[in-house]
């Protein structure tokens, strides 16, 4: 659990989803997860996170309303880690195509897209959304097999199994960019990303088990670290070892 | 295919896990957090609370079950019995839980569904649908744990359901419910077949097979299920603490089972399903203290 000199970690609160588990999570590594609207306390925190579930056009109408694009925009490229998460993963992106054409956050170039109908390899047609657990492997667009180490996916293997609810999916311009990719049906779609200081996943770490609790486990020490070590490694607050 | 989920259902009254026959005669088995945690460190894909006395009271007493689960416990967790309205919603999602299941107040309001989806996301919110076959082979949704009648066609409400912005569907056969004969396939096929949203099956597992027959016939997406896997835990485990409130606790104290069911655990069941070629979320167990 955290003390009163945890590190802050900005959970953002634009009413889309539930926020609570991604609160809990961090607790359980050592950051203290702040439900926050708020400008200044999204500055002030040492990490920002931006969960979501639902749908595209209504979140960025909530970010515009509550005039939070322009901080985000800022802190993307600063050396504060930010992790985006399911729809919080897909705003980031330039636009997307649900219920129309809408404009997102356009920190990264590339768009939102739907599943379509995806179909197994017998031809059955899978359910849309996806809900339910999936597998995440190194990406295909780079070589390095070493690609995980220094990344929130850092110590884990490929293969692993995530926890995904969406019908979307953020297909970033830039292939170099992205980390994992998992298939649903005839689909390969990027599941998550690192693009300066932001990771971002399609899948939800907080409901993933002990896999999704080290990433936010790798995401505290990288607050730490970010924050200039003051603050030294504490393994005993993270994931419960008995 | 997509990976199945196995998802165990914990029915809870006042502080304890119960478990009941066709949804009555409860028997108190131990206490939801112990097997809430066993589960989760076993494989669970997901769980699901339901008080299984809410509907009753009128309200979900499990608010402080589902704070302190939330707080050990990173799987989907779903809550469901007696929530009414949008602020019942949204006080059990503060409390951690990740979904809600509606059956009652969604039968009487349908419209609370497009209102709950909208404003928490569909895949907040899942709708229950609790059905008895009728003597011309249809098959009728009730309400209240199984008690009312609605004189609704379950198929049809089904669709109705996923119209209005459901994001899951839990269909349980109260013939089959603790039974232990096997789910309800039929009942399975027919409603994952009418709608485009997964379809979780409840009600009946009575070994590993009933679990592959409804995901390979009855096409479900996930299967819930309670009794196979509670009464394994109440064999092998001692059931330490205060029972004091209703219930019968005989059945745990004297660590007996049940004839029509053989108790497995959920190791077991996914590593029959993954050598009958159903793909689930695979599990080590030696991964969980690496």
């Amino acid at each position: 659990m955290h003390d009163k000199d945890s590190p802050i970690a900005a959970i953002i609160d634009y009413g889309m989803g539930n926020l609570f588990s991604v609160k809990h999570a961090c607790l359980s590594v050592g950051l203290k997860g702040v439900l926050t609207s708020s400008e200044e306390k999204i500055r002030s925190a040492d990490a920002v996170i931006l969960p979501g579930v639902g749908a595209f056009p209504d979140a960025m109408n909530a970010l515009r309303d509550l005039g939070l694009s322009s901080v985000l925009r800022e802190i993307a490229g600063m050396e504060k880690p930010f992790l985006a998460i399911c729809l919080g993963m897909q705003l980031l992106m330039s636009k997307s195509m649900e219920f129309g054409c809408h404009e997102g956050l356009d920190i990264i170039k590339g768009e939102v897209k739907h599943f379509g109908n995806p179909v197994d390899q017998l031809g059955g047609r899978l359910k849309v959304p996806e809900i339910g657990w999936n597998r995440i492997y190194k990406s295909a667009h780079k070589e390095n097999s070493d690609m995980w180490s220094e990344t929130l996916l850092d110590g884990l293997e490929g293969g692993e199994y995530m926890y995904f609810v969406h019908s979307f999916y953020a297909d970033p311009q830039e292939k170099d960019i992205v980390l994992s990719e998992s298939q649903y049906g005839n689909i390969r779609f990027c599941s998550s990303l690192r693009y300066k200081n932001i990771f971002a996943c399609q899948f939800h770490p907080e409901r993933s088990a002990l896999s999704g609790l080290k990433i936010y486990k790798n995401f505290a020490l990288s607050t730490r670290r970010s924050k200039g070590d003051r603050y030294r490694e504490d393994p005993g607050s993270a994931i419960r070892t008995a | 295919m997509a990976y199945i989920r196995v998802i165990p259902r914990l029915d809870i009254k006042g502080p304890n896990l119960v478990k009941g026959i066709h949804m009555e005669g409860l028997r108190v088995l131990g206490k939801p957090e112990y097997f809430a945690r066993h589960y989760y460190e076993n494989g669970a894909d997901e769980l699901i609370y339901m008080d299984v006395v809410a509907s009753l009271y009128g309200r979900n007493n499990l608010l402080g079950i589902v704070e302190r689960t939330a707080k050990e416990i990173f799987i989907p967790l779903t809550v469901g019995g007696g929530l009414r309205n949008i602020d019942d919603i949204k006080a059990v999602l503060r409390a951690g839980a990740d979904k809600v299941s509606i059956n009652t107040a969604a039968m009487q309001d349908p419209e609370l569904i497009r209102r709950a989806s909208k404003r928490f996301g569909s895949s907040t919110i899942v709708i229950s649908i609790e059905a008895i076959r009728k003597p011309d082979g249809g098959y009728e949704a009730y309400t209240d744990n199984g008690r009312e009648s609605t004189g609704v066609d379950a198929m049809e409400w089904a669709v109705r359901a996923a119209e209005l912005g459901a994001g899951e569907i839990v269909i349980t056969s109260i013939d089959r419910e603790g039974t232990g004969k096997g789910l309800d396939l039929e009942l399975t096929r027919k409603i994952a077949e009418s709608v485009s949203i997964p379809v979780i099956a409840c009600g009946g597992a009575g070994n590993k097979e009933d679990i592959k027959d409804v995901i390979t016939q009855g096409r479900a997406d996930a299967v819930s299920v309670a009794s196979i896997l509670h009464y394994d835990i109440v064999m092998k485990h001692e059931n330490k603490g205060d029972f004091s409130g209703e219930g019968n606790i005989e059945y745990m104290r004297n660590k007996r089972s049940f004839s029509m069911i053989n108790h497995t655990s959920l190791q077991d069941i996914k590593e029959f399903l993954m050598r009958s070629g159903i793909e689930c979320r695979g599990y080590k167990a030696e991964k969980l203290y690496a």
